[in-house]
């Protein structure tokens, strides 16, 4: 297998369920079946590191006093760090 | 310097100033002095233990009374204040008129649950399966309060990193309700979360009514991304919690809920790599021992075995071609030894040495010969000798047949009848014919018979025959 990363978590899960599939299935030859288990083992390390690794982040989004979304140029909800000390004042 | 007003500008004053401060206010009280007008407006007052207020409810905002009202229900008015100028009072125009009192409230509750479960939106079909793995977590919540804290806590201790998105509302009071629903809608129509939580601490019925509002559970029923619903205590029961697609107990265990799957799918790669390993394993093994199989046949294991016969062949024509050699080698050995001999044979001084050894025997056996012939000779002409021999001879010759003579002497003498009669013996003979008689079958009674003895004869008569 190439070591190219997969598109995605899902498409990562999926393969691997295929693999398992494949090896569980007894068809598999012992060439094919060493292979297959490089790439499953590539898969799982790469999940479990996605698992593991991800950046912690906690964001507040940021509202106008009408609690309406403030938006970035982009267009897309503008959001601030949010932390247990720094929370944003806001009146119930 | 005092301004000296008009009552007309005071009141002005007054007004504008309560007017555009109280423009949105809630209160609570019970309702007394109710009077509808046949205009159909409701004036009455509310009031409390030691205070009271006047309220209008217009024939249009009436509308929306759930029942009709009267004096002693508990209310919360929802409008805001207006100063009547003519009569120089206050009042609040209500808006909403929601009946207070916990019976209400739970009327109310149960009448929309009921309803919400017959359109199908409690139902476990439509429920969406929580993600296996939330990139990012959703929160709606109110920044303040101690949900997202608990959250947070929560997240915090089971992973070193997470993505959460908080989407701070107002949980209670006035706008809540709209906030709260504004805020699923924005997470989604933004595709900012994969999972959503959804909720506030526990309170009362009235504290936890935001998430009662069927704008919160539709807002809930149309999201596309899945809603984790953590409303109040465990015992509290919210619309938001029947149309949430899970229900958490409390928010803490809203987060780990949100990340159980992780916990899973965790566990779920552990098990699958060791499933593999095992998988290989096996079937190396497996391979392993086919391999040893081979290695132990005899062929492997012992690859003499398989030049060995060869090499036995070798041998075999080794020593053949050795034997062959050796025998020719001793043939040519034997037919030098024998040219050798002949060799030696006709060699001149041998055949000299031979005619030579052959001569000597020669000339001794004709010696030897010479010597016997005349001594030979020599022997016959002993007369002496041939006398003694001659003598020798005759004495021979004369003894012998006197010897001879004497024996037949004395065998005639043994064979004379007369010589037997000697020693005993006698002969009859018959009177008349002088036969002799051999039996007594030649004799009858008084038959005259002579008996013949050495000395002489006697006459006898038989008397008896005896047989």
């Amino acid at each position: 297998m190439t070591t190219q990363t997969p598109p995605s978590f899902e498409a990562a899960y999926a393969r691997l369920e295929d693999i398992l599939e494949k090896m569980n299935s007894g068809k598999v030859s012992l060439e094919d079946s060493l292979k297959l288990y490089e790439e499953a083992d590539q898969l799982i390390s790469w999940c479990s590191k996605r698992l593991s690794q991800a950046e912690k982040k906690i964001e507040i989004l940021v509202k106008n006093r009408d609690a309406e979304l403030q938006q970035d140029a982009q267009g897309r909800p503008l959001s601030q760090p949010f932390g247990t000390t720094s929370s944003a004042p806001f009146a119930e | 310097m005092e301004e000296i007003l008009s009552v007309s500008a005071l009141t002005a004053e007054i007004k504008k100033n309560l007017e555009s401060r109280f423009c949105a206010v809630q209160v609570k009280g019970e309702v007394s002095n109710l009077k509808e007008q046949t205009s159909g407006h409701f004036y009455f007052t509310l009031k409390d233990a030691s205070s009271q207020i006047s309220a209008v409810l217009f024939r249009g905002n009436a509308r929306d009374l759930s029942r009709p009202l009267k004096n002693g229900d508990q209310v919360i008015l929802r409008g805001e204040i207006n100063v009547y100028a003519p009569r120089g009072s206050y009042q609040i125009v209500v808006r909403k008129l929601d009946y207070l009192g916990m019976g209400e409230l739970l009327m109310q509750l149960h009448a929309r649950k009921a309803r919400l479960q017959t359109l199908g939106w409690f139902d476990s079909s439509r429920k969406k399966p929580l993600p296996k793995f939330p990139r990012t977590i959703g929160v709606v919540t109110s920044p303040t309060g101690s949900v997202i804290q608990d959250i947070l806590h929560i997240l915090g201790r089971r992973f070193s990193g997470f993505h959460l998105i908080l989407n701070p509302v107002k949980v209670q009071g006035e706008g809540a309700a709209d906030e709260i629903a504004s805020a699923i809608e924005q997470f989604n129509r933004y595709k900012l979360a994969d999972v959503l939580i959804v909720g506030r601490g526990g309170g009362s019925l009235e504290d936890l009514w935001a998430f009662n509002e069927e704008k919160v559970a539709a807002a809930i029923y149309h999201s596309q991304i899945p809603i984790i619903s953590a409303v109040g205590h465990e015992t509290d029961f919210s619309i938001a919690d029947f149309v949430a697609d899970v229900r958490a107990p409390t928010p803490s265990a809203a987060a780990e809920i949100a990340t159980s799957q992780m916990d899973q799918l965790r566990q779920y790669f552990a098990k699958s790599r060791d499933r593999l390993r095992g998988t290989v394993l096996t079937l190396l093994q497996h391979h392993k021992k086919e391999i040893e199989g081979f290695k132990r046949h005899p062929h492997l294991c012992t690859p003499l075995t398989l030049i060995e016969p060869h090499l036995q062949r070798v041998d075999d024509l080794r020593s053949d071609l050795n034997l062959s050699l050796m025998r020719n080698l001793q043939e040519k050995k034997l037919q030098l030894f024998a040219l050798q001999k002949q060799m030696i044979a006709v060699k001149p001084e041998n055949q000299i040495l031979l005619l030579k050894q052959k001569l000597s025997t020669l000339s001794r056996s004709l010696a030897a010969s010479i010597l016997q012939q005349s001594s030979a000779r020599k022997k016959i002409f002993d007369t002496h000798t041939l006398r003694k021999k001659i003598d020798q001879f005759f004495a021979e010759a004369l003894g012998q047949k006197n010897q001879k003579l004497q024996q037949l002497a004395s065998h005639l003498k043994s064979i004379d009848p007369k010589n037997l009669l000697t020693k005993g013996y006698c002969i009859l003979f018959q009177e008349k014919n002088d036969s002799v008689i051999l039996s007594t079958s030649e004799l009858k009674e008084l038959d005259k018979v002579r008996l013949q003895l050495q000395d002489g004869k006697a006459l006898l008569t038989v008397t008896g025959i005896e047989k």
